[in-house]
């Protein structure tokens, strides 16, 4: 069946099953690889786009429920004001290992940036932790975000 | 054939450029190719000497130079830390570098793999030879360019200058005639003063990084080969069982489906526990247009497996096989010294206990995926791996061709922590994409990711201690059950003679026995100290309180005077110059120092815990700070870790990361990570029930560095192992209740 959906703002078609999750309609039939394959079932994050502005698991939501709602992803996200000053943090603080997560945390990140500008370490900890780092990057993902929001960068739990 | 994708294995520059070093498909000259060194290798040294061939360095017309990383990129930062090695001594710009992964190939870069910490260790001295011979060859022609001594050239960020007549040359302007210079001789050629260095030791963001916060395509899930379809391969849940019977005509017809085929595993398998080398086992191919609808086709998919020797084994039995067996003589002993029986027997007080760690599985983010292309008895295959060097060999086996007929290209890996130094990944894609006849990308679950590592194997340690009438440590025992048959053990199920504090103690036992597995098991980040340093640091806690004192000064007693210590024979890698007890002092000292270690007053239910541990090299000693509640759970406040890896951090920025990374790592592992085993098959399915640590359970760590004068060692692994008992240690310091068994059930905490 006939889906079109419209990706980092251009309209995108594409004929598939409706219940073929939009991760798989993003990065098969479209070719766009940035959001990543990791659980399946919206468990560690790698796979989360914008719909509508919420973050969201993109490997749990299939294609036939994003209707005519705005997609944006990784590769769509430096366009924004947010997605871009998230992007220049995560690279001025050095914050991958092996990356494959970042580009769920960078989502999930300027979601909560949009949200609340200046989140404390308790907002970081609540928008952060549906996404897996498994090279436990997390103490760098963290003093991103604030960088990213104009704050100084020291953890607050810190003793 | 070319994938679409940018995979930067492929990336223009073919293997026949690297033998011949003539011009390359850009108009760029590859330098110092395939150069031997003047002085024979000794005999026993000629692996040393293959390694010194290299073909890392490129100069481009345009005054860019690419550099070949040589072994795989999995997270630890390799490929920046190797460009950084050899730029620093051709002596360019880091802004003009450029980093590319080195293709697959042993004549010309020895081997290539990325584990046991050894990328540094085994490769620091090359690198830095590799870039200054490079550097001598463009300073030769621009020499003889202006017909001057090259002594009087001098070179500076990518420019060789004749400094007397006021003269400069470009590298870019020079490749073509430097490409043309005989390659000086490697193990004379003159290397920077350390002091002068300009790239090692800065802090360089990450080479890819930029294309990661992008969302481009660099990591082996991402290649798109044309003509490409693809498959997932369903096994029996019990490892290694063979195919029986299934619905194969049934799944045929479904949607996207192209073909569904049994792949037979050879029929002398090796014993089933080394997941490192072991071959492909039975499964079932299914081949789709898409992976959304060959994954699909598998939920249809019913196969009758036949049963193996092991289906009736469940790690909830562990325990009590484990007490019996230990009560008989050791399997195997590992060392006997003095007279430990009868020293404990005489002991004033003795301290016995038993601990016990579970298997654990990688789950590095990516699954496991591996893309082939298969035609006329040749097979080009892009994965993300750890050991291509050990692909190419399974591959070739699988399929019954020569292995120069295998050709891998290294992409990006998600993360590795030594999953991805097993091969079968690698084989299953090549194997199928010659049965079916098409190029493949195979694809795990996450469900099979957890269902079929090669996991972390479990381990038990039955513990004495003998205490004289001062308190003092005299005597030690330990029976590891470990897994295996006979005396044949599990990989990375193994313990050395050296163990500390082995060494430091006049009456020693230390013997292994083991229980029969169905789990293949291999190499988990710092295997053997991952789970060592937990039972034996936490165990020496236990005796230090016993004695009356702190852990920190019980084991500065062991260590006693600075000195060096007899090296362990064996082992993976470079020969080890042995465990220095100044430099395992020096960490303990600082790192009590910095976090207050034994000086803070901490309110109730906190408390403070410290451990040490050396492996891969380097010298680590840690203290965490933790909370446990009235119910029981566990809140780590901060880690603290002093290290020592020597006289060169080649990337403080990675190195930090590395360290902070793999403690938040241990941490998790010690909260929340146990694989369970029923009927012979692990149950766990997805992170739901396999949790991994996430930001709101991430402490701060503080890293100290210890500079010493010793060779620089790496950093991807040895931060890990302390971190458990660390924690161990502080919850009893907090609770007054010991941690003998991982992961951490929080009701044994509850107070309330």
């Amino acid at each position: 069946m006939s889906y079109t959906i419209k990706i980092n703002g251009t309209p995108r078609t594409v004929d598939v099953d409706g219940d073929t999750p939009l991760l798989w309609v993003l990065r098969d039939v479209l070719d766009m690889k940035g959001p990543k394959f990791g659980c399946g079932l919206g468990l560690c994050g790698c796979c989360t786009v914008h719909i509508d502005g919420n973050p969201t698991r993109a490997c749990i939501t299939p294609v036939k429920a994003v209707g005519e709602r705005p997609v944006l992803t990784i590769e769509g996200v430096g366009d924004t004001e947010t997605g871009k000053k998230v992007q220049e943090a995560w690279l001025a603080l050095d914050v991958m290992q092996c990356g494959y997560c970042q580009a769920g945390q960078i989502m999930s990140a300027t979601a909560l940036l949009n949200e609340k500008p200046r989140p404390t370490d308790a907002d970081i900890d609540a928008a952060m932790s549906g996404n897996i780092c498994r090279c436990a990057t997390y103490t760098r993902i963290r003093a991103a975000i604030k960088q990213a929001a104009g704050l100084d960068t020291k953890d607050s739990r810190d003793i | 054939m070319t994938p679409n994708n940018a995979v930067t294995a492929n990336s223009g520059v073919s293997r026949r450029n690297f033998l011949v070093g003539s011009a390359t498909a850009g108009g760029g000259l590859l330098l110092d190719l395939s150069f031997v060194p003047a002085v024979k290798a000794a005999p026993g040294h000629e692996a040393t000497a293959t390694s010194t061939l290299n073909a890392y360095v490129q100069i481009n017309p345009d005054d860019s130079v690419t550099i070949f990383s040589k072994n795989p990129e999995i997270g630890q930062g390799i490929k920046t830390a190797f460009a950084q090695i050899i730029a620093e001594e051709l002596d360019v710009d880091w802004k003009q570098v450029h980093a590319e992964q080195a293709p697959t190939d042993a004549k010309l870069y020895g081997a290539q793999f990325a584990g046991g910490s050894l990328s540094v260790p085994m490769n620091y001295d090359t690198l830095r030879r590799a870039g200054a011979a490079g550097r001598a060859m463009l300073v030769t022609a621009a020499a003889q360019t202006w017909k001057v001594p090259a002594s009087q050239c001098t070179t500076e960020a990518g420019v060789v200058y004749h400094k007397a007549s006021n003269r400069s040359l470009k590298y870019g302007q020079l490749a073509a005639k430097a490409a043309k210079v005989p390659a000086p001789d490697l193990k004379t050629v003159s290397l920077k003063d350390p002091k002068d260095f300009k790239i090692i030791g800065q802090a360089i963001g990450g080479v890819d990084s930029p294309k990661i916060v992008r969302g481009q395509p660099i990591f082996g899930i991402d290649v798109q080969v044309p003509g490409m379809r693809y498959a997932v391969f369903e096994r029996s849940p019990v490892h290694g069982g063979k195919f029986g019977s299934a619905n194969l005509d049934d799944v045929k017809k479904l949607p996207g489906v192209r073909n569904v085929f049994v792949v037979s595993a050879p029929d002398d398998p090796p014993p089933p526990f080394d997941g490192m080398m072991g071959p492909i086992t039975d499964g079932v191919a299914i081949v789709a247009d898409t992976w959304y609808q060959a994954n699909k086709a598998a939920e249809s998919l019913e196969v009758q497996w036949q049963q193996t020797p092991f289906g009736n084994l469940n790690s909830a039995d562990y325990p009590q096989q484990a007490r019996k067996l230990a009560q008989n003589k050791p399997t195997k002993d590992v060392i006997t010294k003095g007279d430990p029986h009868g020293t404990l027997a005489s002991a004033a007080k003795v301290v016995e206990a038993e601990y016990h760690y579970p298997f654990l599985a990688h789950v590095p983010l990516e699954p496991m995926n591996s893309t082939s292309a298969y035609k006329d008895g040749k097979v080009e295959i892009w994965a993300p791996t750890q050991f291509p060097g050990n692909n190419v060999k399974l591959v070739a086996k699988t399929l019954g061709i020569p292995e120069d007929h295998v050709t891998i290209h290294v992409t990006r890996s998600g993360g590795g922590f030594g999953r991805r130094l097993s091969s079968e990944f690698v084989a299953q894609s090549a194997i199928i994409s010659k049965m079916h006849g098409e190029p493949v990308k195979l694809l795990w679950t996450r469900l099979q990711d957890i269902q079929h590592d090669s996991y972390r194997p479990g381990g038990f340690h039955f513990f004495k201690a003998g205490l004289d009438k001062d308190g003092k440590l005299v005597a030690l025992n330990d029976h590891m059950i470990t897994f295996g048959v006979g005396d044949k053990f599990t990989n990375s199920g193994t313990i050395s003679p050296t163990e500390f504090p082995a060494q430091f103690l006049e009456h020693v036992s230390i013997g292994m026995s083991a229980l029969p597995s169905s789990l293949p098991t291999g190499p988990m980040r710092a295997p053997g100290s991952n789970a060592l340093a937990f039972a034996f640091q936490s165990f020496l806690d236990e005796v230090a309180h016993a004695s009356g004192k702190d852990l920190l000064t019980l084991q500065l007693e062991l260590l006693g005077e600075p000195r060096q210590m007899p090296s362990p024979k064996g082992g993976f890698g470079p020969p080890s110059p042995g465990f220095h007890t100044g430099r395992m002092a020096g960490v303990l000292k600082k790192v009590a120092e910095v976090s207050g270690y034994g000086k803070k007053q901490l309110p109730k239910g906190t408390g403070m815990g410290i451990a040490c541990y050396y492996s891969h090299l380097g010298y680590f000693a840690e203290v965490c700070q933790a909370t446990v509640d009235s119910y029981g759970g566990v809140k780590v406040n901060k880690m603290w870790v002093a290290v020592d890896v020597g006289n060169q951090i080649v990337n403080p920025s990675g190195g930090l990361n590395q360290v902070q990374g793999g403690i938040i790592d241990g941490i998790g592992q010690a909260l929340h990570a146990g694989v369970k085993i029923v009927g012979g098959r692990v149950v766990q399915t997805n992170f739901h029930d396999y949790p991994l640590i996430r930001m709101n359970e991430a402490p701060p760590v503080e890293v100290v560095w210890v500079k010493t004068e010793f060779p620089a060692t790496g950093l991807g692994e040895p931060a890990l192992p302390p971190a458990l008992p660390a924690l161990t240690n502080a919850i009893f310091a907090a609770t007054g209740k010991r941690i003998r068994t991982l992961p951490i059930n929080p009701q044994e905490l509850k107070s309330a």
